[in-house]
Order: C-alpha cells, then structure tokens, then sequence
C-alpha cells in the first residue's frame, strides 16, 4: 500500500459496440487512464445487478457498463432490459450508501472510440474525486466488530447464565418434536 | 469427457506482436507473474503469437506439457480469438478450453506509461487465468444456409452484385426503391477517366438484370422489415402501387402521349428537376423494368384527399384517355394498393447507395438564388443527349439578342462544395475532382466555353486519372487553386455586369481574384442518404460517426458487416468511383456465395440453457426473449430454451432471479471469477 491511490474500475462492455470502440480507441491510439479493465459480455443485457455488486464489494470503486444505443442492439433490446434493471440498481447502490455517480451506464457505438477515451477519463476524475470505496477493507471492519459483539455477548452469557425465558420457548419445542 | 477432478493445467502466451505490445508492457514481467498463479503448468511470452510458429508453439506445449487450458494475451479477440481457437483445436483441445486477454487495443495501444499498463496487463492475465479454468468442452453449431439471395439498392453496385450471384446459378431478389434501377449512374452522361457513355455500359446490364431467369427484379419497393439470422432471414419487402400492373405493360407508351395532359407539366426527379414529365410517366427512356407508372398526387383521376389506409382516393373526373390508348393491355389499374411480400433469404447484400450534398446549405456559392448556379449533377443532365435539353448546354436565365436561349462563354467549376470542411463534410468525397474534370471537357466540347476549375488540392490517384489531368490541362483548362469564397452578382467593372463573379484567393498567386463566369457548377461531394439511419436498424448494421455504414474491418473484411450475411458494396459504405464500387459489388457477391456454396454456418455455442432442477417456474424470462427462444413446459412448471433459435445475448441469464440460466462462455462462474481476477492487483 506504499503506491498512491488510484482508483480501479471494473467495465463491462457490449461485444459488439462498446467493446469494439474501445478497439477503435486502440487502433487510434487514443490515450486514456489505465484504470479501467474491461469485461466483454455479448450484450449489456448480460450484465446481472450482482456482477456489478460483486466487483464493488471486490475492491473496484467504480463500475462502467457500455452498450449501443437504444435502437441498435444487436440483439434489439437487450440494452433497454439492462437500463431497466440499472433503474432499480441506482436505488439499491443508493440504499447501501454507495455514491451514484460510482455507476455509469454508457451508451457508446462502434464508432465512437473518442468516446471510450472520454467517459473513462471522466470516470476515473470523478472517482478520484469520490476517493476509494474500499468494500473489502469495509468488510474487514465489520466483521471484526461483529466478532467482537459474538464475544460480548457470550461473556454476558457467561456470566448471568443461559437467557431463561429463550429455555423456556426451547422446551416445548423439543417437546413437540419428540 | 475427461476426468471429473481433473488437474488444472494452463498455458499462458504473452504476445509481443513486435514493438506492439512490448513497447508498452513488459512481456517479461507478466509472464513471470503468470507463472506463479495457481494452476498455471507453463507461461511464455514470444514474439508473434498468431505467426505459424507461434501457433505451432501452443500445439507443441499441449501435447508436451498435457496443457488442458491455453490464454494468450495479445490483441482482440474480435481479430485473432478464431486463430487461436484453432490452434488449441490442432494441438488436440477443445478450443473452447481457450481465453484471450486484449492488451494491445485495450492496454499497450492506449496507455502512456510503461509501468501502469504492465500492471494493466497482470490484472488482466489474472482474471483470465481464473476465468479459464471454469470452461467447459462445446460444440460448434452447425446452421444451414438459405441459398437465396437479398439485393438491396438497384444501383450499379446492386446491378453488378446481382448479376454476379445469378450468373452463378443462385437466386436473386434485387429491390430497389425508385421505379427503375440504374441508380446514379443512369443519369451521367460519360464516365471518367476513359469518357465512355454511362448508358452504353449500364443499360445492357440493367436489361439483363430485368431478363435475368434466377432475377427477381422488385422496383418502387422497400424492405420494410427483416427477421432472423445468417442463413435464414425472412424480410418483407413493400411494393409500392404504379397503378400500372408491370406484367401487362409493354412499355410502349401510348398511354403518355395520350394523357389529358398535352404538355409535361410537372419536375422530372430523374432529370433533377429540369424537365418535365406528365403524371403518367416513365423514368427515362431506358427504365428497367420498362413499365410506366403514375403519379397520384398530380393524375387527375385521384382526389387529394386519402383513404384511412394511406392510399390515395380513386375519383372519377379525368377522362382517362391513357385507359383508351393501353387498349385490350389492360394495364393501367387505378385501384392497386401497396402490397407485401414475404421472402426468406439466406444472405444479404446492402447497396444503398449515397446521396449529394445539398448546394443550398453553402449559401455564399448561390445555389438557388442565382439561376445560372447549377450542381454538377444537373449538369451531368444538361450535356446528356438523352436529357432534358437533348444535350444542349443552355443557361437557365438569360436570352440573346434575338430571344434564343444563350449558351454560356465562360464557366466556372467550384470543387469541393460541402467536402472537406469542418462546417459541413470533413471527408474528401474521392470523385469530385474527376468528375468535375470530366464536365469542364464535356462543356467544353460542347459550348466552347473557357473553363476554370477551383481547386483545394487537385486529387487523382487512380488508373488512367492523373493523365486526364494532364489532358485537361492540355487543353486549356484554368485551374485556379483556392477554396472560393462566394459567387456574387455584384459587378464591379462593364465587364461583370449581368454576369456572375467568382471571388477566390489564388493561392499560388498569392492574390484575391474576381474571375466573371456565365455559368457556376458546384462540384457537390457525397453523404449518407437521409435515411441511412433507418436503413441501418433495419439490417441491424453499424454506421460510422460521419454516418457511413460501418465494415467489419477496414481492410480484412471490407464488405462484410457486424451481422452475419449482411454485406456491403458501394457508396453506402463511402464515397468510391464506379470501377471501385463494381469491384466491391463483386467481392459482397463472392462472400455471399461463400456462405451458400459451404451451405452452413459455424456459431459461437454461447446459447443459454436452463437449468431444470433450480428453475422455479417464474416466467420472468420469457418475455425477455426477443427471439422467442424461451419456452414454458406447463406440465411440468419449468421453463426451456429452444437452442435454435437464441442467439446467445444472455439477457435472460442476467435476469433470472433463481440463476437457473447458464450461458454457455459466459457463465456466471466464469464472470465472477473474471471480475475477482481483474481486481486482484495491489
């Protein structure tokens, strides 16, 4: 951890608009920030909520979905299924305090290297801005509190002995079982 | 197959591709990191790995080293994972036991500093390396190709690409949206550099085209919408209503010379406005098919008013003379309707062609405000013996002395009109400087007239083109350097007045000159039909940002498109002359004939399937289909996937709220591991 922050984005790019600007960008030798790695799925229909809740919760501090325009799907409107589901994800992301801007859904054509180039720039900015989301260390934190509260409660029960009135549901129970 | 635990046993391949790759990521360090990653029996990095030795390099390692899975990172998989593929196929592997990492176009090609995408690249590696070792052994899908063909635009492109396909024995619809095909080049009167009369070269084609046994020939028609996939598209074209049945008309005319109206009266499209026409017309004297149509908004048996279906109301008030003269032919039917038809084809072609530069949108030039501006495409129809003059140059205001039209004495030809400028066209439309060569000898040769060129650059890199500038400046043609700034009737000296006045900074003189012409041409350049937008949905193509259609790639597959059996020719896909638009018309038919000649198609088996045991029955996904490949089995409550007919886009998979959906190389497994892999870098 002796290297400065950056931040590390996870994208997931559309076969066939998305992920071939981003080809585009490469055989124009468009320069942007290397912060991105990039997932190709066929479509951005692909793309399940939780893949993007699993790279936050792996240590990415952003995610990036492309896909083609609406209207141009390949596979005519699997980019329109995903911004519904994206709808709902902005909500949930915004519940569990995740800053909006983390996750960006860009419509980006074939043809639009320049634009790879420039929403990844921009969202590499702007999640310098934000500053690390740091998931995995939050993970850290809560677990151990939650170990401290286990030990807590069982010194408490230690000392004052089993809770009596949790025997007395337990008892009948059994009872009913037997 | 193999063993259920079997041993994990990788071979990674860091590419070099000569200073591509290497320049920017240190091959070296990534395959020594490779190698310490679990399940990893072997990493190299090497110079060329698509090269035959780099190829054979892989094959050797599985069979030596009992490799089970292979990465290479290299360049996209979009160009080299087929290659690869089979390499791992050849070296005794399923090759869907392969993964590729992009660390040229997304890594080495895009990033500056040397130790960034190094890491870049590691990270990458890393989730590919974890990804790997989820894939399963697939099968290729075989899929049958329809033979039939699609042709869409009639221009020279379609004519040519049709003509190809069904001289190679295979069926053919040709659909074109005017009443005839000929396209473009129809209307030009000789072509460059080698001045041979257009219609002397296109006509016999197109009357093939109409006779042709293995040609459907559809004209006035549209594809208004098409379904399916390679091998099997089902489109609908509409056939728009002549109000003449085309299999009774002789094309023998009568019934234009018998029209109520004795004059031609209204703009002739095909003449670009400059002739006449009467409501019952045919295109040119050469149209195929050679069938007249009518125009409903003018013929005066139709009210203006329309039926709830869009057709125009059938009146009763002209005297349709035209139904006398067809006689016992019967061919006039003022009662047709748009129809539809249905066609399954197994490939297309796309030929649509382009359009010009609309003159008006460069005011300073006067296109529409000065008469005497014409567009050289009005021009091609002036000097056209068959045009609306009969090939007299004659100027559209301005009479002599006697009252006779006046021809003009001095024209002036501005190059470049809407190319090459940031407030218009940024592209260079590669025909004007030819053409407008062509027309300064045309009218020469037929007016005498002391001609000018204007010039940006003077472009000729074709066979046969510098020497016809060469000719031209033989003859005596002016050629002026500098983009004009405007055409004005502002007359300065006696000798302006009543003409218009070209101001233009010769470039090479080094000074504003003001050079009086009787006659301006604007050499327009080419765009994108207006319609492109639409036509490209309707394919399911891609369009290049100045709105051309977009080629699987610029130079190895220059006709072929994103879409299986979707290909290019012509000017839809850039502006190109008529020897490079006939040879590309010629390729698209050879990759078509490909397809139909094999009589399959190999697929990606990235199809989805469900999982029975942990479906619970929801139909959610159903809906989401767009293929309707997802099916409800009500006896047993679960849903199933017809394999034929998905496509693979894993939009049910990402929705299935029980993960009851595998697709297959994009299983969540994999995904997953892929996504902790790309972030497991310090």
């Amino acid at each position: 951890m002796t290297k400065e922050w950056t931040p590390r984005i996870v994208a997931f790019f559309c076969n066939w608009c998305t992920y071939t600007a981003a080809d585009l960008a490469g055989v124009s030798r468009l320069k942007y920030a290397s912060n991105v790695r990039v997932i190709r799925l066929m479509c951005s229909g692909r793309v399940d909520p939780q893949f993007v809740l699993e790279a936050l919760a792996k240590g990415a501090d952003g995610v990036l979905i492309g896909g083609c325009h609406p209207g141009d799907c390949h596979y005519v409107e699997g980019n329109y299924k995903m911004l519904r589901r994206f709808e709902l994800l902005k909500r949930l992301l915004a519940d569990m305090g995740i800053e909006e801007r983390r996750v960006r859904l860009e419509w980006i054509s074939a043809a639009e290297g320049e634009k790879v180039k420039t929403v990844i720039n921009e969202m590499t900015e702007q999640i310098k801005k934000l500053g690390p989301l740091g998931m995995p260390q939050k993970f850290e934190t809560w677990d151990k509190e939650i170990e401290h509260l286990a030990v807590e409660v069982q010194a408490r029960d230690a000392a004052q002995g089993p809770c009596p009135t949790r025997a007395a549901q337990l008892k009948p129970m059994e009872a009913v079982h037997a | 197959m193999s063993a259920k635990k079997e041993e994990l046993r990788i071979g990674f391949y860091v590419c070099h591709c000569g200073h591509n790759i290497a320049a920017m990521v240190d091959c070296a360090v990534v395959a020594r990191y490779v190698e310490t990653l679990p399940g990893v029996a072997l990493s190299r990095d090497y110079k060329y790995m698509c090269s035959d030795p780099g190829q054979e390099l892989i094959q050797q390692d599985i069979r030596e080293h009992r490799l089970n899975r292979v990465v290479v990172a290299s360049c996209s998989p979009l160009l080299h994972e087929h290659t690869f593929r089979g390499a791992v196929e050849a070296g005794g592997l399923n090759p869907f036991y392969f993964h590729m990492v992009n660390i040229r176009e997304h890594d080495s090609w895009v990033h500056t500093d040397r130790g960034e995408a190094t890491e870049k690249a590691k990270a990458l590696a890393r989730a590919a390396i974890q990804r790997v070792a989820h894939h399963k052994a697939l099968e290729i899908k075989k899929v049958e190709i329809h033979p039939d063909v699609l042709v869409v635009g009639g221009g020279i492109a379609g004519i040519h690409a049709a003509m190809t396909l069904a001289n190679a024995g295979k069926k053919v619809y040709l659909v074109e949206r005017e009443p005839s095909i000929g396209g473009h080049m129809a209307k030009f009167d000789k072509t460059f550099p080698t001045l041979d009369c257009a219609a002397c070269i296109l006509t016999p084609k197109m009357s093939e085209v109409g006779s042709h046994p293995n040609i459907t020939l559809w004209t006035y028609s549209e594809v208004t919408k098409v379904d399916g996939f390679v091998g099997n598209y089902t489109v609908q074209v509409k056939r728009k209503a002549r109000y003449v049945n085309e299999d009774l008309c002789t094309g023998c005319q009568d019934c234009i010379s018998h029209c109520v109206f004795k004059e031609p009266k209204f703009a002739d499209d095909f003449n670009e406005g400059l002739g006449k026409r009467k409501p019952i017309f045919i295109p040119f004297p050469q149209a195929t098919p050679q069938a007249v149509l009518i125009d409903p908004e003018v013929c005066l048996n139709f009210k203006r008013n329309k039926n709830p279906d869009g057709s125009p109301v059938v009146g009763d008030k002209c005297k349709k003379t035209c139904v006398e003269a067809c006689g016992e032919k019967h061919a006039i039917d003022f009662t047709q309707k748009d129809t539809l038809q249905e066609v399954k084809v197994g490939s297309i072609i796309v030929c649509t062609g382009f359009k010009t530069y609309d003159a008006g949108r460069s005011p300073a030039y006067g296109y529409g405000n000065y008469k005497n501006v014409y567009t050289a495409l009005e021009v091609e129809r002036l000097v056209n013996a068959s045009g609306p003059t009969g090939g007299e140059v004659i100027l559209r205001e301005g009479k002599n002395a006697d009252g006779s039209p006046k021809t003009p004495k001095s024209i002036g030809i501005i190059h470049c009109v809407g190319s090459r400028d940031k407030k218009t066209n940024l592209w260079c439309s590669r025909v004007c400087c030819m053409y407008s060569m062509k027309l300064a000898h045309l009218l020469r040769e037929h007016t005498g007239a002391e001609m000018y060129n204007f010039y940006i650059d003077m472009r000729t890199p074709g066979k046969g083109y510098e020497e016809f500038y060469n000719k031209l400046l033989e003859e005596g043609t002016h050629f002026i350097r500098g983009r004009v700034g405007e055409v004005t009737d502002w007359a300065m000296t006696p000798e302006e007045e009543g003409r218009l006045v070209i101001r233009v900074e010769d470039t090479l003189a080094g000074v504003v000159r003001r050079i009086p012409v009787d006659m301006v041409v604007l050499a327009t350049g080419l765009e994108p039909q207006a319609d492109a937008g639409e036509v490209r949905r309707l394919f399911n193509m891609s369009c290049g940002g100045d709105g051309w259609f977009l080629e699987r790639h610029p130079k190895l597959a220059p006709v072929s498109t994103f879409t299986d059996g979707v290909f290019l020719a012509g000017c839809c896909q850039g502006p190109k002359d008529i020897p490079d638009t006939v040879a590309q018309a010629g390729a698209a038919a050879a990759e078509a004939l490909v397809l139909i000649d094999k009589g399959y198609i190999e697929q990606e088996p990235n199809t989805a399937h469900i999982l029975e045991d942990e479906c619970s029955g929801c139909k959610s996904c159903i809906p989401l289909c767009p293929y309707t490949a997802i099916l409800f089995d009500e006896g047993r409550k679960k849903a199933y996937i017809n394999e034929a007919l998905c496509k693979g886009c894993g939009t049910c998979v990402g929705s299935c709220p029980s993960a009851s959906i595998v697709q297959n190389l994009f299983d969540d497994q994999e995904i997953f591991s892929e996504i902790e892999g790309v972030l497991a870098y310090d």
